[in-house]
């Protein structure tokens, strides 16, 4: 009995210290719909997190969902583990991080494209308006024929309001130009629909468009893939995606989620990590415009100075960009 | 009014497009339903394909070879399903969702593995993909009015896939009720008691049916990944082979008839597309989730009024036993 004992005493003690160096540094990351290789918005998280493991050598656990139902149990499973920080990728795991977040109040949470207003969360938010609006500067004047078009992913406000600011700069750059907006769908499956994407694209085309920016996370691939076999130029969106096909893609909307995803790693690290919503826009570097070698060619010097001068301006409040958030319209 | 007819021209040219998987799809269901064999595995057995032909088109970047790879997985993947329901008088339904499961599963996890990035495969080259082509005197004709319009925007420029998939109607249409297997294999659908007294094999007709039947998905999921996509993407088939099977039912399980069901999809897809963000006189701008619920509405409301009855083959779903 005694020897018994000892063996459970020894075991919990052996517990304890496992717990204690397992406390030290164990970050997560969850990833949504469309999964870490979607060329697009959680790819660039996932370049963030690679980042800092190599920089640190610290590893971190990673979660796709691939099914609504899954959010939560993945978040909860991090938390259990005892996780800290965990970043939600994606406005749809707001609801999962805010409940989780609750129940374990020591943990850290990172919420990337939505806010969760708890002491222990942060909440990473984008003026994606901004950046849409000079890639739709750019794409009103690459546009020959006087008509460009939009092609949203999931039909949910932040992606009416790419859609929205990605208008207004194109109708600055050119007041009698035409823009046609679509949606993939209303449910998530519509972030991962190539085909369906291409379809939309081509339908577009067909209407006398030139020029197709996609938000659409994987469904953008088809839309890149459409432009490239029809001989017109596409933008991308989160990422860098100029390099995916180099000639047709006119730019990319960057989004820096990688920037977001990173320093809630590193500040926690550092212990400099501080709960609260970040705003980012193009005055924060967290929104812009790709130029690389890849598009170098599509750029011409005028386009380029219009559009950095048009930056500045917004970065200097000259140029009020509407955010279809606010009110849910879209000025005309 | 020109561009309104341009408009209905190059919406029915989009709607040849989206139609051919479910085209090719419903033809392969409709060989194996025939036969008495349901098979709602249709969905996983195209998935099979487009990610095995996307894979070999992209280490080989030949797009034929990709296409004889998909066609032998599919094919495969019909003899497991024949295996367990014919050989093995297994559950059809049973057997089918199997399948779609294990396509679904392993295409992921292979892709994954193979190419990391995350079960898609790398994006294709025009070389190693099946590309539109343009029919003799196409750009000539564009000039005549209607007539040239139509076969030039239309008619032309599709990839091959899509003439295969319209000619698959017409053969199958022969096959079934022109030919002595045709016949047969309806009569094994319908009485397969009164075909085993004849001498003929029910097994065997029943095999010869399903592998025409992976044969026919395996080209439907090749289209999917390398001609209209240029890549494999997880779970692309996005429930249309499922779509193909309503088509078949809607259908009445003939060719024509399955036809005219999928060309109906594809239209109310193409329709849907091009609807989006266009303001209808007196409605005004119609919302997306209305649009995109418009082909189900319409399915709905056909089936339950205008179609009639849908007999199925009498020995659908019933394995073959000999003696009782």
């Amino acid at each position: 009995m005694k020897f018994l004992l000892k063996v459970v005493a020894v075991g919990a003690m052996l517990l304890t210290t496992f717990g204690a160096s397992a406390a030290e540094f164990k970050p997560a990351v969850v990833f949504d719909m469309g999964g870490k290789f979607d060329k697009s918005f959680n790819q660039s998280v996932f370049a963030g997190v690679e980042k800092f493991r190599k920089e640190t050598g610290i590893k971190y656990r990673e979660f796709e969902v691939t099914n609504e139902t899954q959010r939560e149990q993945a978040l909860r499973k991090m938390a259990q583990r005892g996780h800290s920080p965990i970043i939600g990728v994606g406005f749809a795991q707001a609801p999962a991080i805010k409940d989780i977040a609750t129940e374990y109040p020591d943990l850290k949470f990172a919420i990337i494209d939505s806010v969760v207003d708890l002491p222990n969360v942060q909440s990473y938010i984008f003026k994606e308006q901004e950046g849409s609006y000079l890639v739709g500067v750019l794409a009103a004047m690459a546009s020959k024929t006087g008509k460009v078009g939009y092609i949203g992913g999931m039909d949910i406000p932040m992606i009416r309001a790419f859609g929205c600011g990605y208008e207004q700069g194109a109708r600055m750059a050119n007041p009698n130009i035409e823009v046609i907006h679509n949606m993939t769908g209303s449910t998530p499956s519509a972030w991962n629909d190539p085909g369906r994407g291409s379809e939309l694209s081509k339908g577009q085309f067909d209407r006398g468009v030139d020029v197709i920016y996609a938000a659409a996370g994987g469904t953008g691939v088809g839309v890149y893939q459409a432009a490239k076999d029809s001989g017109k130029l596409a933008i991308g969106v989160d990422s860098n995606q100029n390099h995916l096909h180099p000639g047709t893609m006119l730019t990319s909307m960057l989004k820096r989620v990688d920037v977001a995803a990173y320093n809630t790693f590193k500040s926690a690290m550092d212990g400099t990590w501080k709960a609260g919503i970040y705003n980012l826009g193009l005055k924060e570097d967290g929104v812009g415009w790709a130029l690389d070698e890849h598009n170098r060619a599509l750029i011409t010097p005028a386009m380029e100075a219009k559009v950095e001068q048009i930056r500045a301006d917004i970065i200097a409040g000259k140029i009020a960009v509407h955010d279809y958030r606010t009110d849910n319209k879209c000025p005309k | 009014m020109e561009d309104t007819f341009l408009f209905v021209v190059l919406t029915l040219d989009a709607m040849l497009r989206v139609a051919t998987p479910l085209i090719l799809c419903a033809m392969a269901g409709l060989f194996s339903e025939r036969s008495g064999i349901v098979d709602i595995s249709l969905e996983g057995k195209m998935l099979v394909a487009a990610f095995t032909s996307a894979t070999v088109a992209a280490l080989t970047g030949s797009p034929w070879l990709a296409l004889f790879a998909g066609v032998s997985m599919a094919t495969m993947m019909s003899l497991i399903h024949g295996f367990a329901c014919i050989t093995h008088n297994g559950n059809q339904v049973v057997s089918g969702v199997a399948i779609n499961i294990i396509a679904s599963g392993l295409t992921a996890v292979l892709g994954n593995a193979w190419f990391h990035r995350g079960g898609q495969t790398p994006s294709l080259p025009s070389e190693a993909r099946f590309m539109p082509i343009e029919l003799p005197f196409a750009e000539a004709a564009g000039s005549i009015p209607i007539i040239g319009t139509i076969y030039k925007e239309m008619i032309s420029g599709h990839n091959g896939l899509v003439y295969v998939a319209i000619a698959m109607v017409l053969i199958t249409w022969w096959v079934i009720y022109r030919t002595r297997f045709g016949l047969r294999l309806r009569a094994v659908g319908e009485n397969p008691q009164a075909v085993d007294t004849a001498g003929i094999s029910v097994a065997w007709l029943r095999y010869r049916a399903v592998l025409i039947c992976g044969l026919l998905t395996g080209i439907a999921g090749t289209y999917l990944a390398i001609a209209q996509n240029a890549s494999f993407v997880r779970d692309m088939t996005a429930g249309q082979g499922y779509i193909a099977l309503a088509a078949l039912i809607f259908g009445k399980w003939k060719p024509w008839h399955a036809l005219g069901a999928c060309l109906m999809f594809g239209l109310l897809d193409a329709v849907a597309i091009r609807m989006q963000g266009v303001s209808v006189q007196l409605i005004g701008e119609m919302p997306v989730q209305l649009i995109q619920t418009m082909p189900y509405i319409l399915t709905v409301v056909l089936l339950a009024g205008f179609i009639g009855k849908a007999i199925a083959p009498k020995a659908i779903g019933i394995p073959y036993v000999k003696e009782r």
